[in-house]
């Protein structure tokens, strides 16, 4: 397990938000395909995602229903609102910006100083 | 986030908890099922596939509650458990919980009955549709809301600026519904009274304008809800049944609804007739006379209309009025006032006394804030260890703050829902409460739902006040010194917000003591002052003939007959007889001329007398001193000529001198001369408090008037006294209503205002001596308690008692110097307001200033009695021990 690396506080809303813009999902699901399109590089505790979750559908990001999954079980599906695309893209650029930033700070040498 | 969607979480939160925590749950269940899927797909058995799923997901509970948190929904539940919490810490302190709670109900109660008085008296108009557009019409300098028949008529006509004006006046009549007769309050009312007013009937009709065909064409009365329901129980029949009022057959028409009181505050009628019979209720028409004003004049301002527009509009009326009739309506100027109490002539006292009176309560609810708030900064500091380690075991500050607050918020409702029902009580009783006796005066001050909402207002701002005390004291605390070294980490800063609160209370409370005392002393003078009578053994018996229709000759007659009867009666050493007596409501005056003057225009005047029409036997039955001359005679009637009897101050106004006035002449405005024969002693005719007034006293055979008195002088029991009397009247005509009353009793209408406020006052000073005694309490057991094992540790080392002592309080006893001496000093300043009401009231007296100091120390030595005796008692071994 020591190839996964711990999340930063913050980011898991925007995986999150991430997730659910390819594709209606429930809890599972976004777990599943946090771990996809990470490469399984991101240790994200199962729970724990469910207070995003909540907090996401609060802040007006996310809508829920109910609905039956491929596993023909009864689970409740995650949509992002308009709101939430709109923030989607925000916070991928902000997030971008920061990476090229830190990126950038790290490969300093000291001959460019 | 939207507005809309967090409200409907929290809507959600608040109603479908249930719901929520169901689907919450399913869908946490059918996470790990599918997790269970999964690893059972890749051949792990079901069994051990759900237990590594359930495990692989964590703390369920945990992730469940911040869910929740997260859903906004939580709010409600910490509230809950903070109630729940903070019920739980009052009980743990009865003895705190208590004290807080009957402080602030004190304080509440006080408030709500002042508040409610206020809002029944100022605030509330007349209860009738429209009541914003009511006006009283108001007359001179004096603001006098008296005014003729005929003027009023001119007035209702030439107006352009209300839409309609109604007049009333109030009268005593006897009422007869087939038994025996009794005395009734009415209102005299003009024919468009209840339509002007916008009203109802409660059953059957109103009289209208169009019943109105001259004087006495309209043997009409409305009866009030509460006579009807107290004379004719409620019998929905009394509609059309004929009474006798004075004699004379009136038909009712009808009954008013239960809320509609009329239109003076203070005075609830029994019922309305017509005022074009006036002669038949009073005994005399003064419909046509201009000069004779007794009416109040009621005007509904048309809509749009300002009030500055009418008054200018109704002057205009008025120089109109005083060209015409020059004599009658000299130079008079109209004003607009509130009605419902007199215009201004009640309405100016009672409100003053009322704003005095609130400011007073408002200092009673800062005090017992203030009071508050070093409780709850001194249980905040007894709670800091606790406080300190929910802070160290990660509590928030906030949370901590919510919860302190949440405390003091349920000790204020607490304390508010126990100060209303109390105020309930005491208001409900004021309502029903007839102060004056010969008079129907009523205090409609039953609370209403904005009583209701100011009294949960000011609990609820109160509870945040004191409640947010200690908050600093929460913020800055830091667990780690708290926990480790005890509660008295820092030392006191030179003057801290405590001691301001102190000061202040004691300030608050000395001046509330002054106040009262002043007030309680001008009572108690009052009793026994000079009031030119004595009111000591001596019965008065009040009729007017004119209940029972006796005119012209008779009048005279039947009080002889009276007289005579009375003074025959065994044990009655003297007998008197006047048309009214001093002190009591109703007053008359007459304008005095020098004999001298020629132009008898009210502006050559030399006074304005108060006139008392008497019997020969009255000044010795009333007690009033002759000091020269002689009394009247039987001689002094109709045919000889005119007398007068006259205090000394009428004498020193007319005649420089008293010496100088027995035999001396002066003129009444008809132009009379009459003689003066006899000179009395100064008295009190109006009120307590009057300015001396002049007064004039004429043989009732040369005055004659129905309106009877008899004063009735003897040491007998005065209740078989009346029972004599009653008798003895009766059998002379048992159908003339009167009433038995002992002088004593008829002098509570003069001490009316100075006893309520009194009773107000002590009743003010005795909640702000309460607060003072557990203010210092409060603070002398705080510091005591937190220097107790220096205290210890000083007695340890052979500290005296007094050290102790001064070490223990001597800051606490300082700051009640200090806020005495100012409260008194302040008091005094106020007293001097006071004056105006109680009589003789001068805070410049001794017995008050020591009273003060003696009471504010008498507090102070009760309030630090536990606290010195508990620093007195600190054993050393065991407060070290138990460190």
């Amino acid at each position: 397990m020591t190839d996964q690396a711990q999340l930063l506080p913050g980011t898991l809303d925007l995986l999150i938000l991430k997730a659910v813009s390819l594709g209606p999902l429930h809890g599972y699901g976004v777990l599943l395909r946090i771990g996809q399109i990470s490469g399984s590089a991101l240790l994200i505790e199962q729970g724990a995602l469910y207070p995003a979750l909540f907090r996401l559908v609060r802040q007006g990001l996310l809508t829920s229903s109910w609905g039956i999954s491929e596993n023909n079980r009864r689970a409740k599906f995650y949509e992002l609102t308009v709101t939430g695309r709109e923030r989607l893209n925000e916070e991928t650029d902000g997030w971008n910006r920061l990476a090229i930033a830190m990126a950038a700070a790290l490969r300093a040498t000291p001959e460019e100083v | 986030m939207s507005l809309f969607a967090s409200i409907r979480t929290l809507a959600s939160g608040l109603f479908l908890r249930h719901k929520v925590d169901r689907e919450m749950n399913e869908e946490l269940r059918s996470h790990i099922a599918h997790r269970a899927d999964d690893l059972e797909r890749s051949g792990v058995p079901r069994t051990e596939a759900e237990r590594r799923a359930a495990v692989e997901f964590g703390g369920r509970v945990r992730f469940e509650q911040e869910s929740k948190e997260q859903m906004g929904g939580r709010f409600v539940e910490t509230l809950l458990a903070d109630i729940r919490f903070g019920f739980r810490m009052l009980r743990k302190t009865p003895g705190f919980t208590s004290a807080a709670v009957i402080t602030l109900a004190l304080a509440i109660g006080a408030n709500a009955v002042v508040f409610s008085v206020l809002n029944g008296l100022v605030l509330r108009t007349v209860n009738v549709p429209q009541g914003q557009r009511l006006f009283t019409i108001e007359r001179g300098k004096d603001h006098s809301p008296q005014q003729s028949y005929p003027d009023y008529l001119d007035l209702r006509e030439r107006n352009r600026s209300f839409d309609d004006m109604l007049a009333f006046t109030i009268a005593p009549v006897g009422l007869d519904t087939g038994g025996s007769a009794s005395s009734a309050w009415v209102y005299e009312a003009s024919g468009n009274y209840f339509d002007m007013l916008g009203l109802q009937p409660y059953l059957g009709r109103f009289f209208h304008g169009s019943d109105e065909h001259g004087p006495n064409s309209s043997p009409y009365i409305v009866l009030t809800y509460s006579y009807w329901r107290s004379h004719f129980q409620s019998d929905p029949s009394v509609v059309g049944r004929m009474v006798q009022v004075n004699k004379h057959p009136y038909t009712i028409l009808g009954v008013a609804a239960p809320d509609f009181r009329g239109t003076e505050l203070f005075f609830l009628p029994d019922f309305w007739v017509p005022i074009v019979n006036q002669e038949q209720i009073e005994g005399w028409n003064g419909l046509n006379n201009r000069g004779g004003r007794g009416m109040y004049i009621l005007g509904q301002l048309k809509n749009g209309v300002l009030q500055a527009q009418a008054v200018a509009d109704l002057n205009s009326v008025a120089a109109y009025l005083s060209k015409t009739y020059p004599k009658d309506d000299g130079d008079s100027t109209l004003n607009l006032a509130r009605p419902g109490l007199m215009g201004d002539m009640l309405g100016g006292p009672v409100r003053g006394f009322l704003s005095g009176l609130t400011l007073l309560a408002g200092l009673i609810l800062l005090a017992a804030c203030a009071n508050l708030g070093s409780l709850f900064a001194a249980r905040a500091a007894d709670r800091a260890k606790e406080i300190a380690l929910r802070l160290a075991l990660g509590s928030s500050r906030s949370r901590i703050l919510r919860q302190l607050l949440t405390e003091a918020v349920i000790v204020s409702i607490l304390g508010g829902v126990v100060g209303m029902l109390a105020a309930v009580a005491l208001l409900r009783w004021l309502s029903a409460w007839q102060p004056v006796p010969s008079f129907p005066i009523v205090l409609p001050v039953n609370p209403d739902a904005r009583v209701y909402a100011v009294a949960l207002l000011l609990a609820l701002v109160s509870g945040v006040l004191f409640g947010l005390v200690p908050v600093r004291q929460v913020l800055r605390s830091d667990p780690y010194q708290t926990v480790k070294a005890g509660a008295n980490g820092t030392a006191g800063r030179r003057i801290t917000f405590r001691d301001v609160m102190l000061v202040l209370q004691i300030v608050a409370c000395a001046v509330l003591v002054t106040s009262s005392l002043v007030a309680v002393l001008g009572l108690a003078r009052s009793v026994h002052a000079q009031f030119g009578f004595s009111p000591q053994n001596a019965m008065l018996v009040s009729t007017d003939l004119d209940m029972a229709d006796y005119r012209g000759d008779r009048v005279p007659q039947m009080q002889k007959r009276l007289l005579d009867a009375v003074e025959d009666i065994p044990g009655v050493s003297s007998a008197g007889l006047s048309d009214r007596v001093p002190l009591a409501l109703g007053w008359g005056t007459s304008t005095i001329f020098k004999d001298s003057t020629t132009d008898l225009r009210s502006s050559a005047a030399a006074a304005e007398a108060m006139v008392y029409n008497i019997s020969p036997g009255y000044l010795e039955a009333a007690g009033t001193q002759l000091l020269t001359g002689r009394i009247f005679t039987s001689h002094d009637d109709a045919k000889s000529p005119r007398v007068a009897v006259v205090n000394r101050e009428f004498a020193r106004k007319i005649f420089g001198s008293p010496e100088n006035a027995v035999g001396g002449y002066f003129k009444l405005s008809g132009g009379e001369r009459i003689q003066i024969v006899g000179l009395v002693e100064d008295g009190k005719y109006m009120t307590l408090t009057e300015d001396q007034q002049p007064a004039v006293f004429f043989p009732i055979l040369q005055s004659p008037s129905s309106a009877t008195w008899l004063e009735v002088r003897s040491n007998r029991d005065p209740q078989q006294l009346a029972m004599a009397l009653d008798s003895t009247i009766r059998g002379l005509d048992p159908g003339l209503p009167f009433k038995i009353i002992t002088w004593n009793k008829e002098m509570d209408t003069a001490l009316f205002t100075s006893r309520v406020a009194t009773v107000s006052l002590g009743v003010l000073g005795t909640m702000g001596a309460m607060l003072a005694v557990t203010g210092i309490f409060g603070m002398a057991s705080f510091t005591v308690s937190r220097r107790l094992r220096e205290l210890g540790i000083r007695i340890a080392l052979g500290a005296q008692r007094k050290e102790v002592l001064s070490a223990a309080l001597g800051r606490t006893l300082w700051l009640m110097m200090f806020g005495s001496i100012s409260g008194l000093l302040l008091g005094l300043a106020a007293t001097k307001a006071l004056a105006l009401i109680v009589y003789q009231a001068t805070p410049r007296d001794p017995l008050v200033l020591a009273g003060v100091v003696v009471a504010m120390f008498v507090f102070g030595l009760i309030a630090t009695w536990i606290p010195a005796s508990r620093a007195l008692r600190a054993d050393p071994m065991m407060l070290l021990r138990e460190e």
